[in-house]
């Protein structure tokens, strides 16, 4: 058992190919603020990135910022806060859901896990702001896609493909981000009472009109007085985020307020409050600690959330709560959970989506797929690809599923109580 | 390019062309097999005109499964497809090949679902871009990418060519737009990625089929978010006496926070021949002209005019007009949307190219522009997504002089090397497709293309959909896949220390 603490490119690709070489498991790390997250591994070795570390290029001008992979997201958004700019996307820091400290989240780890935000509903997610990457494949082959412009299509977005992918395609080395103002102002409206059927349709009603809404999310009773200190009491909130110019805020909370006005008691938030309260439900701070207790963090249609909430209830004991206008649930089971099946029966049966099991002990992580399984062929064509860039199978083996690629439907089936 | 090397045709599949045409006709019967070389002549070339091939036979399905028989029938027999949507491509994507059936996906033409909760519509491929805005906008939605050929261009065709326009730097490009999609791969299988939900459950694929130019699956059924029209707009009108001057007014309007919904720059020669032509009031003293266009709510974008003027006024600007009603705003821009056909009337033909590069790199790719368009004896007009820095020039010839559009060609192969060279890349929306094929070892290496190719081989290892394309040669699956380091043998046989 080694760990290879590469701190240049170089010493990175030669640990691939020398493991591509000796057919020996790399588990792939940064400073390992996710490392609980995936099918237990048992790799050989480890690569740890962490000393791959340092902005290589951020021109604010050119709305673009280049980085080792192994650089603390922390101190690249420290660096953009100085310039008056932010990565838009808003990646989460899943430290302190996982037990771990805040803040040591690495940039390459915010591409593999496609991490975004309560602003992934208007900005995306990290897959939509990566420009280029420089990585090594499981061949042990370096290679660069992309490049450093805002607009390229030049042959396959591979910087995509490894979004989400958790190690298993490639080691990056280079990241290219899009990076982005931040904006001057934020103000935050909160309606207050609802439940969740009602939360839902204010949050239609909010984004389909021209208040640019950048973030909604719903926090029902009890949940509420876990973001922010406590500070917005206990009663539900169902929270509206605006952001922009001075002027333009302050036109579109009224807008807003007047579109619903009938929705319930209204309140505004702002300053730090506001900033805390979104950070907190970016972070799913609301189920960080409480025992360890199984967490899964869902993406449906956003009109199909809380039916599917409601659906889990009757079988179920479960807190959940809502961002990105209800299509990003959060849910934390009360007992270890034998609903994996459950859970994604219901997903499918409420206009699909996906499911993963984001915090769980190591044996549960054994027993159910973390991550959804797929249809047949797509998970087949998902197992071609692995192929093609880690044939050997040595880059964090079995994390997305057992045996290479990803799990398919059938094999979940046969686990799960359907 | 103009001796471009295309694929061999297979004599196996021209010589059971009638067998295929009749089997072809049992999987889509009625009108959906043109095989008559006076009526297939309508798909023969793209919006890439200077190339013309007719194909095998034009197949125009209708249902997923007659894709997915088409599919499977060919994948067997080992012949090529070719995917067209509506044609418009730039980069002759849809170039038909004289051995591969041409599979076009216009008849599959309406729009399956509208939903207004959830701010998504689900349509069929051969959709144009303009019909989803059509669809939604008597309830104030619209879809956000608008490629300029957007009344006819297919959203089917906008996944495989990763559509950008005007207005993509606030708001994003065909990839970020779009939510999921169904295609059908080589082998007949059909494959859902996304839906109304967002982000993939595992792998991006969705990400990695948005511009892959027709190479990797027929996209079958598209879901794409759509969005809330903007209260206003309003476009002010910028004159400079150099483009330094309007470069920085860019990097300074960009810097002070504000992402404009559109930025456009055109230099002297374009701004004359789109003056000449619609009259838009454009100023002829001037080196370079700006429209910088803000949306959003009125305050806002009176807000926004404001700061706007004052960066323009610190740079320099010789003149700036500030558009007073929605008529002034379309007369802004009446100059830059017809600035292809006021070329159009100053040369017998032009080129278009489609770098990206740096912005702050303009001048110095300006002035090596100026003196290739010496070097060549060609004049170049530019037009510029200034906001995203994706530059198209526009190089002038005469194809019926002997030579010219080798040279013309040979110009913009230069323009896109220098592109390359200062930071930047060989096209910005247009794609890949034949014409720049043979130029992409300018930006990447073997192994970079390599893995390209890699994921081709994942999604269609026999190289039957859309081959020529994209890659400047293409490598055998078998002998990618192999793995060229074993035990012994490779550079590293001991554990690298550090």
């Amino acid at each position: 058992m080694t760990t290879f603490t590469p701190t240049t490119s170089a010493e990175t690709h030669s640990t691939v190919a020398w493991a591509a070489a000796e057919d020996s498991p790399l588990e792939i790390l940064g400073h390992g603020s996710k490392r609980g997250i995936g099918r237990p591994q048992q790799s050989e070795h480890t690569l740890d990135l962490s000393k791959l570390s340092g902005v290589t290029l951020y021109e604010p001008a050119e709305l673009v910022l280049s980085a080792k992979a192994g650089t603390r997201l922390a101190e690249i958004e420290c660096l953009l806060a100085e310039n008056g700019q932010q990565l838009a996307f808003e990646p989460m820091d899943y430290g302190p859901l996982l037990g771990g400290e805040p803040g040591r989240g690495t940039i390459g780890g915010v591409l593999a896990a496609n991490l975004s935000g309560p602003r992934r509903l208007k900005a995306g997610a990290a897959r939509d702001h990566i420009l280029g990457i420089s990585a090594v494949s499981g061949r042990g082959e370096a290679f660069k896609s992309g490049g450093r412009v805002v607009k390229n299509v030049t042959g396959y977005d591979l910087s995509k493909l490894m979004a989400n992918s958790w190690g298993t395609l490639a080691v990056f080395t280079d990241v290219t981000f899009k990076v982005l103002p931040a904006a001057e102002t934020e103000v935050t409206l909160a309606i207050r009472g609802l439940l969740d059927d009602h939360a839902a349709a204010a949050m239609a009603l909010a984004l389909g009109s021209s208040a640019e809404v950048s973030s909604a999310a719903h926090l029902p009773e009890r949940v509420a007085a876990r973001v922010a200190d406590g500070s917005l009491g206990s009663d539900a909130a169902t929270l509206l985020r605006i952001e922009g110019f001075g002027p333009s805020v302050a036109y579109r909370i009224a807008a807003l307020k007047d579109l619903l006005k009938d929705a319930g008691p209204l309140q505004e938030i702002s300053g730090p409050v506001s900033y805390s309260v979104w950070r907190d439900i970016r972070d799913c701070a609301p189920f960080a600690g409480g025992g360890g207790r199984p967490v899964w963090r869902v993406s449906m249609a956003p009109s199909q959330g809380h039916q599917m909430v409601l659906a889990l209830r009757m079988q179920a004991a479960v807190d959940a709560f809502y961002d990105w206008q209800g299509g990003l649930i959060w849910l934390r089971m009360q007992q270890d959970d034998p609903e994996a099946g459950l859970l994604r029966g219901l997903i499918r049966r409420h206009g699909g989506g996906h499911a993963t099991l984001v915090r769980a002990t190591p044996s549960h992580r054994a027993a159910v797929p973390v991550f959804e399984p797929q249809a047949p062929q797509l998970a087949a064509l998902s197992a071609r690809l692995k192929a093609e860039f880690d044939p050997k199978n040595i880059l964090n083996p079995g994390r997305m599923a057992a045996g290479a690629g990803s799990a398919t439907l059938a094999a979940a089936t046969e686990g799960g109580a359907q | 390019m103009s001796g471009l090397a295309m694929p061999k045709p297979d004599g196996t599949t021209m010589r059971r062309r009638d067998e295929i045409v009749a089997d072809m006709r049992i999987i889509v019967p009625g009108e959906g097999v043109v095989d008559a070389a006076n009526a297939m002549r309508a798909f023969e070339s793209d919006g890439l005109t200077a190339y013309r091939q007719l194909p095998l036979v034009v197949v125009l399905p209708q249902t997923v499964a007659q894709v997915s028989r088409v599919l499977k029938y060919c994948s067997d027999r080992n012949i090529r497809v070719v995917p067209r949507g509506s044609g418009t491509s730039l980069s002759g994507g849809a170039l038909p090949l004289q051995d591969a059936v041409l599979l076009v996906m216009s008849r599959f033409n309406r729009i399956l679902e509208i939903d207004f909760q959830n701010r998504v519509v689900v349509a069929q491929p051969g959709v144009t871009n303009l019909g989803i805005t059509t669809a939604v906008e008597q309830e104030g939605f619209y879809y956000a990418p608008d490629p300029s050929s957007q009344i006819a261009c297919s959203i089917g065709g906008n996944v495989a060519e990763n559509s950008g326009g005007v207005h993509c730097l606030k708001y994003g490009l065909t990839a970020n737009n779009v939510l999921g999609i169904e295609m059908v791969l080589m082998n007949g299988e059909v494959v859902r990625l996304g839906g109304s939900h967002l982000d993939a459950e595992g792998y991006d694929l969705l990400g990695v089929m948005t511009g892959s130019e027709g190479l990797l699956g027929v996209v079958t059924e598209v879901t794409v978010r759509i969005l809330k029209k903007p209260e206003t707009a309003r476009a002010l009108l910028i004159g400079f006496p150099t483009s330094e001057q309007a470069g920085q007014c860019v990097a300074d309007i960009i810097g002070a926070g504000i992402i404009p919904g559109g930025m456009e720059m055109m230099d002297r020669p374009a701004i004359r021949a789109a003056e000449d032509f619609v009259h838009a009031g454009y100023p002829r003293d001037v080196e370079a002209l700006l429209i910088v266009e803000l949306d959003g709510p009125g305050v806002e974008v009176d807000h926004l005019i404001g700061l706007v003027e004052a960066i323009a006024y610190r740079n320099g600007s010789t003149t700036c007009r500030i558009s007073q009603s929605e008529q002034e705003r379309l007369s802004f821009w009446a100059g830059r949307k017809a600035a292809f056909p006021a070329v159009g009337r100053i040369s017998p033909d032009y080129y278009c190219m489609d770098g990206t590069i740096p912005r702050k790199e303009l001048p110095r790719v300006l002035a090596g522009m100026r003196e290739l368009s010496e070097k060549y004896g060609l004049g170049v007009a530019n037009v510029f997504h200034a906001g995203d820095g994706n530059l198209h020039p526009l190089i002038l010839y005469d194809a019926n002089v002997p030579g010219e559009l080798e040279k013309a060609e040979s110009f913009g192969a230069d323009i896109l090397r220098l592109c390359v060279k200062v930071g930047g890349v060989l096209t910005g929306e247009h794609g890949v497709g034949v014409e720049k094929r043979d130029l992409m070892p300018e930006m990447f290496s073997q192994i970079d293309l390599d893995q390209q190719m890699r994921v081709k081989c994942a999604f269609d290892p026999n190289h039957l959909l859309n081959p020529g394309k994209v890659f400047p040669q293409l490598r055998r699956c078998a002998e990618l896949g192999r793995m060229h380091v074993h035990r012994g043998q490779v550079a590293f046989p001991d554990i690298p220390r550090f």
